[in-house]
């Protein structure tokens, strides 16, 4: 149904360049017309535009060009259209786009899902997407009826004519598709909003409590076979040679092939391709990074922090305000490696016939996907098809810039030419790499006699994630990637005199955006450290940073509400101490009180996380607080147990026993509350990860005295000795 | 390997699914989840692990929550599993319902186990406390984050079961 327009394969690479640039594609409303295959809903629908879609039974389908991670854009999204076509919500349902330009994120000029931008790049589009099918329906009645639209309104699915006359939006679809779609159509007044600011529940729910749900692992297509990849041990090695005997004497095993990430042992399920991977035997070249170990990493980091980096940024002279300074304060922090680790690994099912390839994947990144397979192949881009699923987890692992997962899996189809998935095991997923940086930081503050914060450096090392991405242009300038150093460049603190600067480093450990991306590492440094010195002055933590946000309102505001809330200034529970911190990420702006004790042994629990957030007009309220509690389980997670670590060369974690999450037994009490806002909606997704870490090391240092200054938390330094 | 020779290399075994039985043809030592998922098609069981570290496979085996990522079929032989699937005809088991009232899901992967641990738990203990339900559900991993959500849910769910109960 959906025609693939004026596009080339390397537009993606061309227009990729726009990310966070702002480049916004023109408005447009193709004039699609079901003809029963490909994405469209089944019997017969007439589709006003390209994400809208009305059967004549009424069913309103919206086309959702977002991926559904956990996230809740399958209900939100489509909140966004019914909010302005004015149709029953019961009568919506969602699918999934395929990929086509007409579904290009309204920022970045390709598909993909990520960057928390979901709802706040989809705001206007939406709107003025349902507000313009809402029209083509009231202007198809009015026409029926040889009347003046303006006598007729569009109410509950219907449209409903002065004299009280009544069209519901099913009668009326296939006329309203051969309507113009009118211009500059006019959108709702938010005070007469009906659905966008109250806690619609997800569409997605039901499905999800009945194990009906699909996922991409859950595809099957006929004739297909399951594979395994075995890949290089180290980051950078090559296969040298392998032998396939003993992997091909495994029952139902069915072939073994080499790819160019590995060896691909095919079999007629998981269970037989698993153990034909592993008895296959494979002979590596481990390449450079064969002696890489995390504790010389660390060092070398180290030793970089203390030398000039590119300049992120410059304000005052930071060197002459130390030297006035009554009391200077230098702290090195570092964190590790972290894997996104989905609930679902990964996985893809491929079919690829001379003349087509079909993908069924859980991704975040479609255009990608699309161009890496049409690489692959040597099709055409018209060719090529990606049929979304839901993700079981994303955290940004499923849009990777090289399309990793997708790539393989088509050159595996094409190995053994026949409809193909392969899958990953944990252990694949966990070593497979595309981490989160490895971080090294070092600040020093100066205080005046009067404590007044004074002069701020912070030197961070770790590697580019843009660097070698069709992002690189836009994301690094003057050697500075903006990823790595967002949180950290721009505080919201008054400090008149600051020096960032960033030293990048170049390692074969492939690394990626993970939920918040620099923020992640940023927050966590930049708002113990001010913690540290608060204390350092001699001032309370909350109050030093009120003072340093007076000309920041929607900052302040978040603080000064989750302080209410949280009941900081009085005494908490027994035993319980308090921590304190506040982070601007994908525009939103997010303050954390996190309530902890630390016990004889060293064990930190978190009993309670206050979080206030201001991520401007309200969607979908419960999502957001769905959202603010997995952030700071995520990023709780993290700070309590996250590593990735490597020993010659080898990541030494492998499945949920040495890469641990957090479970129901250790999981605060959250309370979320919202700053009302009229302001553009802002992201949600990621915001609530890079408060907590520092939140809860702040508590620390109040319970116990010592600071927090690598992460995963160890509990043997807070051991009582 | 030819398909035919396959299926010839492996003694048929019977299973009893959500009340249906199935003969397959598998290696006897496969874990349950694979036959499950792979030969059955029912795919509401999920594979997160393979270690029985996560839950995402949480099945019913004569009514105890077990992990069938590694449970070999053999053991299973003769015993009554229920799978998500199998809970309830029309999501209407009250942990289910709980599951939606409460809005529990996000991605929604580790969910079919979390209900399954959920609703043995239930079942065994009508009434769990806190302490109760992370004895029970400690081992079942949600990435998401949607333990506070679960633990609302399977306080409501046994409401639920008791107000039907009354019925």
């Amino acid at each position: 149904m959906i025609e693939i327009r004026n596009v080339s394969r390397r537009d993606f690479l061309k227009t990729g360049a726009a990310l966070g640039g702002g480049l916004m594609l023109g408005f447009s409303l193709p004039f699609l017309h079901s003809s029963g295959e490909a994405a469209g809903p089944a019997g017969s629908t007439s589709s006003l535009n390209a994400f809208v879609h009305i059967g004549t039974d009424g069913t309103v389908t919206i086309v959702a060009n977002h991926s559904e991670m956990g996230q809740g854009v399958y209900t939100s999204l489509p909140m966004l259209v019914a909010e302005e076509l004015q149709c029953n919500w019961k009568t919506v349902r969602v699918e999934s786009a395929p990929v086509d330009p007409a579904y290009n994120h309204t920022q970045w000029g390709i598909q993909g899902t990520g960057g928390s931008t979901s709802i706040t790049s989809e705001w206007d589009r939406l709107r003025k997407v349902g507000a313009t099918a809402r029209e083509m329906l009231v202007a198809a009645a009015a026409e029926t009826w040889k009347v003046d639209k303006a006598t007729c309104r569009a109410e509950n699915g219907a449209v409903i004519h002065s004299s009280g006359k009544k069209l519901s939006y099913g009668e009326l679809a296939e006329k309203a598709a051969k309507m113009p779609a009118p211009k500059d159509v006019p959108l709702k007044d938010p005070s007469t909003f009906q659905l966008i600011g109250k806690s619609i529940p997800r569409l997605d729910t039901p499905e999800k409590t009945t194990g009906q749900a699909q996922f991409g692992i859950d595809v099957t297509i006929p004739g297909m076979v399951t594979a395994v990849v075995a890949r290089p041990p180290v980051f950078g090695g090559k296969v040298v040679s392998f032998k396939a005997d003993k992997a091909k004497a495994v029952p139902g095993v069915k072939d073994v092939v080499q790819v160019p990430s590995g060896v691909a042992v095919i079999a007629t399920g998981f269970w037989a391709a698993k153990k034909g991977r592993d008895a296959l035997e494979v002979v590596w070249d481990d390449g450079p990074l064969a002696k890489l170990s995390t504790e010389g990493l660390r060092e070398e980091y180290a030793k970089l922090a203390q030398t000039p980096g590119a300049v992120a940024e410059k304000r005052g002279d930071y060197q002459e305000a130390l030297k006035k300074a009554a009391k200077v304060v230098t702290a090195e922090y570092d964190v590790p490696y972290l894997a996104h680790a989905p609930m679902e690994p990964l996985n893809c099912v491929v079919d690829l016939k001379p003349d087509r390839c079909e993908i069924w994947t859980g991704t975040q990144f479609q255009t990608a996907d699309w161009d890496g397979a049409t690489r692959v192949t040597g099709l055409k881009p018209e060719q090529v098809k990606i049929h979304t699923t839901l993700l079981g987890g994303g955290f940004g692992r499923r849009a990777n810039p090289q399309s990793d997962f997708v790539v393989e899996a088509t050159h595996v189809a094409k190995a053994v030419k026949k409809p193909v998935k392969v899958m990953w095991t944990r252990e694949d997923d966990i070593k497979g790499g595309w981490y989160r940086p490895m971080w090294h930081d070092r600040i020093t503050g100066g205080l005046d006699s009067a404590g007044n914060l004074i002069a701020w450096r912070h030197t961070i090392v770790g590697q580019s994630i843009m660097a070698n991405t069709p992002f690189e242009g836009d994301m690094v300038k003057n050697g500075v990637d903006e990823t790595s150093v967002e949180g950290a460049r721009g505080m919201p603190y008054a400090i008149p005199n600051i020096l960032v600067d960033l030293h990048s480093t170049k390692l074969a450990v492939p690394v990626q955006w993970w939920r918040s991306v620099g923020h992640s590492h940023t927050a966590f440094v930049v708002e113990t450290f001010i913690d540290e010195m608060a204390h350092a002055a001699g001032k309370d933590p909350f109050e030093l940073r009120r003072i340093l946000l007076a000309k920041q309102p929607r900052h302040k505001a978040a603080l000064e509400l989750v302080a209410e809330r949280a009941g900081w200034g009085k005494p908490p529970a027994e035993g319980r101490s308090r921590g304190i911190a506040l982070h601007k990420s994908f525009s939103s702006f997010i303050a954390q009180v996190a309530e902890v004790s630390v016990n004889a042994s060293g064990k930190v629990r978190v009993h309670r996380v206050v979080a206030a957030v201001d991520c401007g007009r309200v969607v979908n309220p419960n999502t957001i607080e769905a959202q603010m509690e997995s952030g700071i389980v995520f990023g709780l997670t993290a700070a309590l147990y996250g590593a990735i670590t490597f020993k010659d060369g080898r990541v030494q974690q492998g499945n949920f026993n040495n890469y641990p999450m957090l479970t129901i037994d250790e999981m605060p009490q959250v309370e979320v509350h919202i700053v009302p806002s009229k302001e553009h909606p802002t992201g949600t997704g990621e915001p609530g990860v890079p408060p907590i870490a520092p939140a809860v090391a702040n508590a620390i240092f109040a319970a116990t005295g010592k600071r927090i200054r690598r992460l995963p938390i160890s509990v043997d330094d807070l051991k009582k000795s | 390997m030819s398909e035919k020779t396959e299926k010839e290399a492996f003694a048929p075994v019977k299973l009893s699914v959500n009340r249906k039985e199935h003969t397959v043809s598998v290696d006897a030592t496969t874990p349950l989840l694979w036959v499950i998922r792979e030969s059955l098609g029912l795919t509401g069981t999920k594979f997160g692990c393979g270690m029985a570290l996560c839950g995402a496979c949480m099945v019913h085996v004569d009514g105890e929550a077990v992990r069938s990522c590694v449970t070999p079929v053999s053991d299973v032989l003769g015993k009554e599993i229920t799978t998500i699937e199998g809970i309830s005809t029309d999501g209407g088991h009250p942990v289910q319902k709980a599951w939606i009232e409460e809005e529990v899901p996000q991605c929604g992967y580790c969910h079919s186990g979390q209900i399954m641990s959920a609703a043995a738990l239930l079942a065994s203990n009508p009434t769990p406390t806190d302490a109760d339900i992370d004895d029970a559900m400690g081992d079942n991993i949600c990435r998401c984050g949607t333990y506070q959500r679960i633990r609302r849910a399977i306080h409501r769910a046994s409401k639920l079961m008791a107000e039907g109960g009354k019925k």
